[in-house]
């Protein structure tokens, strides 16, 4: 810990403090809306990091993600509503589920050396059929969903996840500084230096002694588990889960957006998408509205062209582009 | 006493065509030990299947007293043999040093004490000023040191050299080969290399295996090599240029 914090120059150390200090105070100063928005931030902030140890460090693509989230959220979700156990208890077995199937994938994929856009089409297989299984579970609502019930008297069990906005968000405030300081860690760890050589490359990595397989199962069991409580989250924000929209591959390709824009494979990246993209997502939603354009998908095709014009102009992301700019790399003395 | 590294009958077959062919030889304890060969020898072959790259259709290999052939390219790293590759493969966006540091980190978890020993090897291989270079930035020579770093920063008890001398101009090469005989004595490490460039053979082997069309030729000193008529006309022929 103190070695991150050793690793930074004063320039980031402020802004970091500042950041954190910001995100703290925000529900003193914003609204409802606003509060949801930065909630949702956060959220992408902390699913994004998930992922991106696995691409951005391990370099497995995973276009599936969206299975852990609905994964964890459905576990977390029924073990509510049928045994009444809380989800601080019950993330435990959506993580153990959600690393099940990760290590399923990790296992057909990495031992039958299935790489490349041919494991991202597994990925997108897995969460495909368990989306399709979903539907047909009784136990879960099938298709019709599974509804947390609203319940008066139990408004205020924070423990139990029952709460208002401001629960939710420094909920996923936490979720966020953890995801953030569990890849700081990871990266600069044994196993983030196993998982670079092998991203870069896997013959030159087994070459200096890396257990291959090992450190890549080491990396789609932390991002799945991981992914999981992210999904336990959503569960219990929303309330509600239907397998046709958690398991849904747009759902897999939001979450992988943040990592993308602010630069996979650094620690901040993930932080720095999240913050462009989804108040851009807001911003477009009021600028048609204002516009009085009210077409279908008109939303997503400025979406779109905002993010290929963002993709040509940092191709290697947002985030290691402002760290230049603003002098946030410590040089290596 | 068992044998530092030895080979028995080793043979490589790729569909129709016999790579390697009952190939035998071993490597003492601190020697430095030079394969030479023209061309799709098997030279390559013979060490892919020493390095764990690909098994032996037959024959065995042992390391120390320890059967490896079959063993995973990892595994066999993990024993002590750290190699090169003759098409450098450096993990192109990591800096120098933490390319180094990979291989550090084998042997090692704690962090700084890796970095430390990724430093050590940098400086021994020239490289300590281009440390946080980007690997992919290096010229041919310097990424040909790193493949060196790298290995050697695995703690190997052997190093298998695959041609690292190719692509370097003459003073580079007596450079080179003043780092690897510092490597052989003051570090202990074992060297088997593969070469051909002759002059690095000449000053730095002890010994000289050469193979011509996956069978051994000939073995012995390489003033003995040399002179030997079979290796003029198989391989060295008219280009006794030393």
């Amino acid at each position: 810990m103190t070695a991150l914090w050793g690793a930074m120059n004063t320039r980031a150390r402020i802004l970091l403090g500042v950041l954190v200090v910001m995100l703290l105070a925000a529900p003193l100063a914003l609204d409802r809306y606003f509060l949801s928005v930065l909630t949702l931030i956060l959220y992408f902030v902390y699913v994004g990091q998930a992922w991106n140890l696995m691409m951005g460090y391990a370099g497995q693509l995973s276009l599936g993600h969206a299975l852990y989230v609905g994964v964890g959220g459905y576990v977390a979700a029924a073990l509510w509503v049928h045994y009444g156990i809380g989800p601080w208890l019950g993330v435990v077995p959506a993580i153990a589920i959600a690393a099940a199937f990760g290590a399923a994938i990790g296992w057909l994929g990495f031992r039958f050396g299935i790489e490349g856009v041919y494991f991202a089409l597994l990925t997108i297989a897995f969460a495909e059929f368990t989306r399709i299984g979903f539907d047909h579970i009784p136990f879960v609502g099938g298709a019709g969903g599974l509804f947390i019930p609203y319940e008066q008297d139990r408004i205020g069990e924070w423990w139990n996840l029952r709460g208002g906005q401001h629960l939710f968000y420094y909920l996923a405030f936490l979720l966020a500084a953890v995801g953030v300081l569990i890849t700081a860690l990871l990266s600069r760890a044994r196993l983030g230096f196993q998982w670079l050589a092998i991203r870069e490359d896997e013959t030159a990595a087994r070459a200096l002694g890396i257990d291959v397989f090992r450190a890549k199962m080491k990396a789609v069991l932390i991002s799945s588990g991981m992914t999981a409580v992210g999904g336990v989250f959503y569960a219990f924000y929303n309330n509600s889960l239907f397998p046709t929209q958690i398991f849904n591959i747009s759902r897999s390709i939001e979450l992988i957006l943040a990592p993308i824009v602010g630069g996979i494979g650094t620690v901040f990246g993930p932080v720095v998408g999240a913050f462009v993209l989804t108040p851009l997502g807001e911003v477009l939603i009021a600028l048609t509205e204002w516009l009085g354009i009210d077409l279908p998908g008109v939303k997503a095709v400025f979406y779109g062209l905002t993010l290929m014009i963002i993709i040509t102009l940092v191709p290697t992301g947002v985030w290691p582009w402002i760290a230049r700019r603003l002098d946030l790399v410590k040089n290596e003395p | 006493m068992t044998e530092f590294l030895s080979v028995n009958g080793v043979s490589r077959r790729f569909r129709g065509l016999v790579a390697v062919d009952k190939v035998s030889f071993s490597v003492n304890q601190g020697e430095i030990f030079a394969v030479i060969g023209p061309n799709g020898a098997g030279k390559t072959t013979l060490f892919n299947m020493i390095a764990g790259v690909a098994p032996p259709d037959e024959g065995t290999i042992s390391f120390r007293g320890a059967r490896t052939d079959g063993m995973s390219a990892d595994a066999v790293c993990r024993l002590g043999i750290g190699r090169t590759f003759q098409i450098v493969r450096p993990f192109p966006t990591l800096s120098v040093e933490d390319n180094v540091l990979v291989g550090a980190l084998l042997h090692r978890t704690d962090m700084s004490a890796a970095r430390r020993h990724a430093r050590d090897v940098l400086a021994k291989l020239d490289l300590f000023d281009k440390r946080t270079v980007a690997a992919a930035a290096l010229t041919l020579p310097d990424r040909k040191r790193l493949e060196v770093a790298r290995a050697l920063a695995t703690d190997p008890k052997l190093l298998l050299l695959d041609e690292v001398m190719a692509g370097l101009v003459p003073t580079e090469i007596d450079r080179m080969v003043e780092i690897l005989r510092s490597i052989n004595r003051e570090m202990s490490v074992t060297i088997l290399l593969i070469e051909h460039v002759m002059r690095a053979v000449m000053a730095l082997a002890g010994r000289v295996l050469v193979l011509h069309h996956g069978t051994k030729i000939a073995q012995g000193t390489p003033e003995e090599v040399v002179r030997d008529p079979t290796v003029i006309k198989s391989y060295l022929g008219a280009e006794v240029a030393f």
